[in-house]
């Protein structure tokens, strides 16, 4: 009887050495590794500060206008691998005729307060918004439009 | 060793604006080696979100953001967060209207007109790293844990994947990952803030709608934005111990 309990005691010690992983249980109920391997991925994005280190017209006009809170990379998409191989890795232009109405198309979901423009009465109906609109400072007098007077929204 | 005058002064201009641990972290930003940032001590964070309801215009950029940052798979039903649109008829019901067409990936085409009488508004959802998380609890291998600064992660090398968690978080914020059949949850972009950056959803949100906060920082601007704002977690019956608060929460959202 004994010794069918050592027996046992055996088993059950030899499987939970092959079964636990190494490092478990050692800061909580989990493998120390993991927390290492969560941190492992390499950075898709690069975050704004990461862009000021190159570029500085663009920054620094965005600082002082209405699109001061938007992030590089909410227009641009993610560009880590320009920022760590900015000549390998060339940006496109964003089309600002699906961009801008990406945040700006007039919803009564959004938030009252946000600035949103109907783009069947707004612009010039070229459908782009770049012609009046500098993206990085949108607000600052829009430009003339190319040939007729602004149409008011 | 001679400093000179600029030096000192974005020195000190680090020292005033960024905790010791981010700037000796920033150094490593700069020079674009971030993943040798200096090492990361997990008893000096507890990290949580904050929404503003308010402010969130649909736009899914951090829906994209997330799924490009960490790899997620593009077809619907995948996301680690996503956005939700509520349309609430007379402004007040049991049973609000509640759509999010691929998650709102591509944003929200519009479905209702003004002046109908609703109202309606956007909720972003995402893991909420509840402090005392169902998940965790039920995982039968210590898969998923709650990390000692505060994040619900996921160990995918041992995950089973039996699905017990998924069943469990009461947000529907996990899915199995159909390339290795492991569970797949936010993360709070863990290799992102352990090297002093923001998650990709805040980095891309446009009008701070979702800001990441670090509660064992006293100069962390979240401390402000509690203090500031009437806050509400999500299923507070559940008494999950949510850290992701939410400014300006209608009772009708689920
Ligand atoms: C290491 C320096 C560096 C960093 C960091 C960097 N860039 Fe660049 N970027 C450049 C250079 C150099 C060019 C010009 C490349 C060329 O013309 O081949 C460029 C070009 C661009 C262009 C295209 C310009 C054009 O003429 O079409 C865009 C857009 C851009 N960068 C955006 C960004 C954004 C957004 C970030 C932050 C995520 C960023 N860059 C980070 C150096 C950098
Ligand atoms: C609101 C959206 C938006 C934001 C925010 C934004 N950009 Fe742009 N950016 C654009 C668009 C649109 C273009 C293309 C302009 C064009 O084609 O003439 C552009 C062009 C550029 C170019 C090409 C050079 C030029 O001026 O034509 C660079 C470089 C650039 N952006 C860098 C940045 C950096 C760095 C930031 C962050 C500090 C930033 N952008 C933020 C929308 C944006
Ligand atoms: C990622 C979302 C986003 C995109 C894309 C975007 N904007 Fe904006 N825009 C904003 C935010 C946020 C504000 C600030 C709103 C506020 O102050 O409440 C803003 C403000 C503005 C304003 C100022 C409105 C005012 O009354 O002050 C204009 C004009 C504008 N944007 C035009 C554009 C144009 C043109 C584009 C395309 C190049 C564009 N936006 C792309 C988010 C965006
Ligand atoms: C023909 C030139 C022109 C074009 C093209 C144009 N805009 Fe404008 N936009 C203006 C002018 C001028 C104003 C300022 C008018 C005002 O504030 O009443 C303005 C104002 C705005 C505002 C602020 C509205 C508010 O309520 O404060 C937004 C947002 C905006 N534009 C977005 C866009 C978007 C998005 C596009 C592309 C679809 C676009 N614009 C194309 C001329 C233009």
């Amino acid at each position: 009887m004994a010794g069918l309990f050592v027996v046992g005691l055996a088993l059950f010690l030899v499987a939970r050495k092959v079964l636990v992983p190494v490092g478990f249980g050692e800061l909580g109920h989990f493998r120390t590794g993991a927390i290492a391997d969560n941190r492992a991925p390499k950075l898709v994005h690069a975050g704004r500060a990461a862009c000021a280190e190159c570029h500085s017209d663009e920054p620094d006009r965005l600082k002082s206008g209405a699109h001061r809170g938007v992030g590089c990379e909410a227009c641009h998409g993610a560009l880590g691998a320009h920022a760590a191989a900015e000549t390998d890795v060339k940006p496109a232009r964003p089309d600002t005729g699906t961009l801008c109405l990406g945040c700006h198309r007039q919803s009564v979901s959004k938030p009252a307060g946000f600035p949103q423009v109907d783009p069947k009465e707004h612009g010039d109906g070229s459908g782009s918004c770049g012609g009046c609109h500098d993206p990085h400072a949108p607000a600052e007098e829009p430009k003339a439009p190319p040939a007729e007077e602004a149409k008011k929204p | 060793m001679t400093v000179d005058r600029r030096q000192l002064l974005a020195g000190l201009g680090k020292l005033l604006v960024l905790t010791p641990a981010a700037a000796a972290a920033w150094e490593y930003l700069e020079a674009g080696r971030p993943e040798e940032a200096p090492s990361y001590r997990l008893a000096d964070h507890w990290w949580a979100m904050v929404i503003d309801v308010e402010a969130c215009i649909g736009c899914g950029s951090c829906v994209r953001a997330c799924k490009t940052e960490n790899g997620v798979p593009l077809e619907p039903y995948y996301f680690r967060t996503w956005v939700e649109r509520y349309h609430v008829p007379n402004g007040v019901s049991e049973h609000p209207e509640v759509d999010s067409p691929n998650g709102g990936y591509d944003g929200f085409p519009e479905r209702y007109r003004p002046g109908d009488g609703a109202k309606s508004f956007f909720v972003p959802k995402l893991c909420n790293h509840c402090a005392h998380s169902p998940c965790t609890q039920v995982c039968p291998v210590g898969a998923t844990f709650d990390s000692p600064d505060g994040v619900v992660l996921v160990d995918k090398s041992y995950c089973l994947g039996c699905r017990y968690c998924v069943q469990a978080c009461p947000y529907g914020c996990r899915y199995i990952d159909p390339r290795t059949n492991t569970v797949d949850k936010c993360s709070l972009c863990y290799h992102r803030i352990t090297k002093g950056l923001t998650t990709a959803c805040c980095e891309t949100c446009p009008t701070d709608a979702r800001r990441l906060g670090d509660l064992k920082d006293p100069k962390d601007p979240i401390h402000e934005f509690l203090r500031a704002h009437k806050v509400q977690v999500l299923k507070p019956q559940m008494a999950t111990g949510s850290k992701t608060w939410y400014a300006g929460l209608d009772g009708s959202v689920r």
